[in-house]
């Protein structure tokens, strides 16, 4: 018994000693292997006397246990420090850019037009559109500028020398206004749209461009009157520039189209050489500033537009989609808008995810 | 409109009113629908300047034309003063700026300097450099007695001039008294009436005054007046016209710019040498010339309404008057026409001569026709305050049209409409004092100078502004019950997607302009709609394709040294028929920049177009799965590298691909530019569902198998048709095919390639036997087989 001992010892010292898995294997094979020392120690039980095998079982399996705990181990060992080696040489230098996916925008108008859309559901407007190629009697007639009224010429229209299959002479909208009556032809009364879109004025400087965008506003129903024109306007303006110290000063104007004419300016003050909207304007360092063209219908329009304007009234506002983009979000070239420029884009534009809702708020934080 | 605080109060009394300052009236006008543009007060400059009598001038020791002046301000101390003006003397009282004052002519600050060596302790100022006129020959000379040592703010008198914008319908507020009438009206002073007493006519009018032409001159009055004195006018009528923003020319002309300033009564003087015969207002005949006051020739036409006697046209009627009969300094015998001319006339006229004047912009909008008299009567005694001479009978010829419009109101209107109810007392006071006639039932008689007013909300309007705007109160628009209803229409929804799919896939949003030079719609294939009056050449024919807009754009970026440019725009094509909907990307340059991990920069290529329009296709609900590859993507493609998606042969979808070298090189880009183009109006609408809830799903119980298949086809087998062919084979167990493999080379013969497809296989209720995958992969090669595709062994 006394060469067991040594054996094992021998064994396990020779386990200890391993430096590598194969090293281990093979221990394992000389003492657990089918040919191995143990295994011809277990095989002697089977020859031994009841008393004998009593007194030497134990420590045989006893040695046969102790081997493979250590083979175990050892192997363990040598797996976790070849693992270690291996980690250490895969080592990266992480502070090196990763793949940087290409990021994108929305440019000011859209977004602004969606946030108008957003604020005009809420209030009960949908959305309407038409051709921004557009007819003399849509664009001026039926918007009660007959061919020789005054403000036919304020309007710097662009022709074409089209005329359409009624005769009438091709132009490019000079307003959204044509779309009052096409929506009054196509959907009747009660109503209430906006419609925003690109309209055209031979012009053109830092603050006109001969194309920009225009948002119509058109309301038509029962009992609607000037107190409704100011507090939709109220309205939108400070859900639009969310402050609540939006002042409006609406002043008499004139527009064909409606009557009485009122136009809308709002006041500001100038922080840091900007205007920004909120309070009266009749403050130092305020003023007014003027955003909309309003008034209630005309009945000659409601009469155009194939409603009984005895029965119907209603009101309508235009205002410049461009110009609300400037003053919220702080550009000042409106040419500017239409250029492409990659650089202004990324920091004008908005991303992709920054769509408006009422819960999330219509605008995007600076 | 521009006219000053003294002239307003010619026509208006303010009395001791002290509320009744410019910052008052200025603040009132708006309020009206007057709305101020400025108030300038040319003497708020000019308080830094003081009148001073100079004591003594001798020469300046170092220059000819300078002098030394002593100058006396009053406060005992003479001052030395150097000056150059010639009219510099003893004993002349003028305008001395001091040290710190700014001279308003350029904005300089005056300062103590030496001038040629001699001590200046301020300058003797010239009209023009107090803003006051363009005098310029010499320094200012005031009369012996004018206050030395006052300023000359307070010697001038404080006289802001306003600048109101008047709106087209408003031809009566195109006169200072129209605008003091709507003052006194809305409580701020007192109307003064129009003093127009007749002149007594000395002799019958001489010359003989015809009308051919009724319909564009109703009414012609005239009268001569002889042995008139033309010259300069005074200096208050000077003042008048300056603060108007009119050059003083001379008595006689100056007398008809008073008046229409005035009271919004254009007229016209002829020098009576100059006539011969018969004033006619008629027609002019088609090709007949005329030189006009502005110096330019006018041909007219037999639309057109004109003044003419024997030897030919003096006057396009209400617009301008001709140059060789206008009134001069040699004038002695004046003609006067006071008329009224047909508004759309004289507007048509007008726009077919782009010729503005003063004049038309008045009668387009509609003078006053009940104001011949007054005006003829007010332009006689001015002419004969001014320059003397005797004046005829009036000879009235025609007879303008006085009807005067009735309006049916309630009173209630103002509150169904203007959204307040001013009580009706009120509402008569405030119609009374704009000149309307309101009857006890309401009855509403318009004055013959608010051409504008015809129905009973412009009534309301009247009411409402003279009341004020500030007293309507906000009415919330009833609300639906509920929360709001969804409002965006199918096109809205998908054209949002699709913005906001190609914003999140890394393109900028562009707009560009609708309009683009011929140029660069011949380059997409030509423009349907071209405009008559384009601002430049450049912006002239409505786009048929948004490409050469975004093509521009990326040039401009590229030339600013971007590398790697990602555009898109929605907008609008324009068509014959039309204007379509239509989104487009672009891509130029590198896709990928060099980098550590991926090397050499990596170009864009016509896959990157491709899995761009896949994308936004199927945001914006187009049927993907089902779309056709397909070829005539069109010539500004690059012929190889493109192709459309189609649904079904006829409709095209979309179309993507690299763009045609020779079409990049036409916009100065040398970088490969891909780009995907939807039409948006081309996609099918979606079936409306009914509602939320989606088909029954409930994920397979057994696991998917995959089996690779390896064909031999002939190179020119579009590899997406093996794909739809493999995966129609047994569609009822095949539910995917993909491409993994396109080889051609070494093992494959000439003119073949070697397509591979992982086939995706889903068993339903029993896992495949060897039996069951054999009889699928068979039916795959079958398929595969019609398109001439070889199993691989």
């Amino acid at each position: 018994m006394e060469q067991l001992e040594q054996q094992q010892a021998e064994t396990l010292g020779a386990i200890a000693d391993a430096a590598t898995p194969e090293a281990v294997e093979a221990i394992r094979v000389a003492a657990l292997g089918k040919q191995g020392w143990v295994s011809a120690l277990l095989k002697t039980l089977g020859g031994m006397s009841p008393e004998q095998r009593q007194s030497e079982g134990p420590k045989i399996h006893a040695a046969r246990e102790a081997v493979t705990a250590a083979l175990a181990e050892r192997k363990g060992a040598l797996e976790a420090a070849a693992l270690d080696a291996r980690l250490a040489a895969e080592t990266v230098d992480l502070s090196l850019p990763a793949p940087e996916a290409p990021k994108g925008s929305v440019h000011p108008v859209s977004q602004v037009m969606d946030e108008l859309a957003e604020i005009f559901a809420d209030m009960g407007f949908a959305v309407a559109s038409g051709p921004e190629i557009e007819d003399d009697w849509h664009n001026f007639t039926a918007l009660n500028m007959p061919e020789t009224h005054p403000a036919r010429a304020m309007h710097d229209t662009f022709y074409f020398p089209d005329k359409d299959a009624e005769g009438r002479a091709m132009l490019l909208r000079t307003h959204t206004s044509p779309v009052q009556i096409r929506a009054m032809l196509k959907q009747g009364a009660p109503l209430r749209v906006i419609a925003p879109g690109r309209v055209y004025r031979s012009d053109s400087d830092a603050t006109h461009t001969p194309m920009f965008h225009q948002i119509e506003g058109l309301v038509i129903d029962k009992g609607i009157h000037l107190g409704h024109l100011k507090w939709t306007l109220e309205t939108f303006l400070k859900a639009f520039f969310e402050r609540d110290d939006i002042v409006l000063r609406l002043r008499p104007s004139y527009f064909p189209f409606t009557e009485p004419s009122v136009e809308v300016d709002v006041g500001y003050t100038v922080v840091n050489g900007k205007r920004v909207v909120g309070g009266g304007g009749d403050v130092e360092n305020g003023g007014w500033m003027e955003v909309l063209g309003s008034g209630m219908v005309n009945r000659r329009v409601i009469e155009f537009g194939g409603l009984d304007p005895d029965q119907w009234q209603g009101f309508a506002f235009g205002t410049g989609v461009d110009r609300l983009a400037m003053l919220k979000y702080g550009m000042d070239d409106l040419r500017a808008f239409f250029d492409g420029d990659v650089r202004w884009l990324q920091h004008y534009g908005f991303g992709a995810l920054d769509v408006p809702t009422l819960s999330g708020g219509v605008g995007v934080k600076a | 409109m521009k006219f000053s605080l003294s002239w307003l109060k010619d026509h208006l009394d303010t009395g001791a009113d002290s509320g009744a300052n410019a910052d008052a009236i200025a603040r009132k006008l708006t309020a009206l629908g007057l709305e101020i543009e400025s108030v300038e007060d040319a003497s708020a400059a000019l308080g830094a300047f003081r009148i001073a009598r100079v004591l003594t001038a001798e020469k300046h020791p170092q220059a000819d034309k300078l002098q030394v002046l002593s100058v006396d301000v009053g406060d005992g101390a003479p001052l030395q003063v150097v000056c150059g003006a010639p009219n510099a003397r003893a004993g002349l009282v003028g305008v001395l700026g001091l040290p710190g004052a700014v001279v308003p002519a350029n904005g300089m600050e005056l300062r103590k300097s030496a001038i040629r060596g001699v001590e200046s302790n301020g300058m003797m100022c010239s009209t023009r450099e107090l803003g006051l006129g363009e005098e310029h020959d010499g320094i200012i000379e005031l009369p012996a007695d004018a206050p030395v040592g006052a300023t000359f703010a307070d010697y001038l008198g404080s006289d802001p001039v306003f600048d109101v914008a008047i709106t087209p319908n408003r031809p009566d507020c195109m006169g200072v008294y129209g605008i003091a009438r709507d003052l006194a009206a809305a409580g701020l002073g007192t109307l003064k009436p129009v003093d127009a007493a007749p002149v007594a006519g000395a002799f019958p009018c001489p010359v003989d005054i015809r009308i051919e032409d009724a319909e564009g001159c109703p009414a012609f009055y005239g009268r001569v007046i002889r042995g008139v004195k033309n010259g300069p006018s005074p200096q208050w009528l000077q003042e008048r016209l300056k603060s108007a923003g009119q050059r003083p020319i001379s008595a006689l002309v100056d007398v008809t710019n008073y008046v229409m300033l005035a009271y919004g009564r254009p007229a016209h003087a002829y020098d009576l040498a100059k006539l011969n015969g018969a004033v006619v207002a008629r027609r002019a005949s088609d090709g007949e010339k005329v030189v006009a006051l502005n110096g330019k020739e006018y041909t007219l036409d037999s639309t057109m309404t004109v003044i003419a006697d024997a030897a030919g046209v003096h006057d396009v009627a209400g617009i301008m008057g001709g140059e060789h009969s206008g009134c001069s300094d040699e004038t002695t015998d004046v003609l006067l026409e006071v008329a009224y001319f047909d508004p759309a006339r004289i507007a048509r006229t007008g726009q077919a001569l782009a010729l503005t004047s003063d004049a038309r912009g008045r009668f387009e909008r509609g003078v006053d026709p009940a104001f011949l008299d007054a005006g003829i009567e007010l332009l006689t005694r001015l002419i004969l305050d001014l320059c003397g001479g005797e004046a005829s009978d009036v000879l009235r010829v025609g007879a303008p049209p006085l009807a005067r419009k009735t309006v049916a109101y309630d009173p209630a209107l103002a509150g169904r409409l203007g959204g307040v109810a001013v009580p009706e007392d009120e509402q008569r006071r405030i119609l009374a004092a704009l000149g309307f006639e309101t009857a006890a039932d309401w009855t509403v008689t318009v004055p013959t100078w608010r051409p504008d007013v015809d129905g009973a909300a412009d009534i309301v309007e009247e009411v409402i502004r003279v009341h004020g705007l500030d007293a309507v109160p906000s009415t919330p628009l009833p609300r639906a019950d509920g929360v709001a209803k969804p409002t965006a229409t199918p096109a809205q929804i998908v054209e949002r997607r699709v913005r906001r799919a190609a914003a999140a896939l890394g393109f900028h949003e562009a707009l560009t302009w609708s309009f683009i030079s011929e140029a660069e719609a011949a380059s997409v294939g030509g423009g349907f709609w071209k405009l008559a009056n384009p601002i430049s050449e450049d912006l002239k024919v409505m786009r048929p394709s948004l490409l050469p807009g975004l093509l521009s754009a990326a040039r401009r970026n590229l030339d600013r040294g971007a590398t790697s440019v990602r555009l898109f725009e929605i907008g609008r094509r324009y068509l014959p028929d039309g204007e379509y909907p239509t989104a487009l990307v672009l891509m130029a340059g590198e896709r990928e920049p060099r980098g550590w991990k991926t090397g050499r920069a990596q170009a864009f290529d016509a896959f990157d177009a491709k899995a761009a329009c896949l994308e936004l296709l199927g945001h914006a609900g187009a049927p993907v799965e089902n779309l056709q590859v397909m070829g005539e993507a069109g010539a500004v493609y690059h012929p190889g590298q493109s192709a459309t998606l189609r649904l079904g042969p006829k409709n095209q979808l979309a179309s993507f691909g690299m763009l045609h070298p020779a079409l990049l090189k036409a916009y100065g880009i040398d970088v490969p530019v891909a780009v995907a183009g939807i039409h948006l109006d081309a996609i099918p609408a979606r079936k409306a569902a009914s509602g939320f809830a989606r088909p029954h799903y409930a994920p397979p119980a057994l696991q998917a198998v995959t089996r690779d298949f390896a064909f031999l086809v002939d190179a020119a087998v579009p590899a997406g048709d093996l794909v739809r062919a493999v995966k129609g084979a047994d569609k009822a167990n095949i539910v995917a095919a993909r491409l993994f493999d396109d080889f051609r080379g070494q093992g494959v013969p000439e003119g073949q390639k070697s397509l591979a497809v992982e086939v995706k296989l889903q068993p339903g209720e029993k896992s495949y036997d060897d039996a069951a995958l054999k009889a699928i992969a068979d039916k795959v090669v079958a398929a595969a087989g019609k398109l001439g595709g070889v199993l691989r062994g």
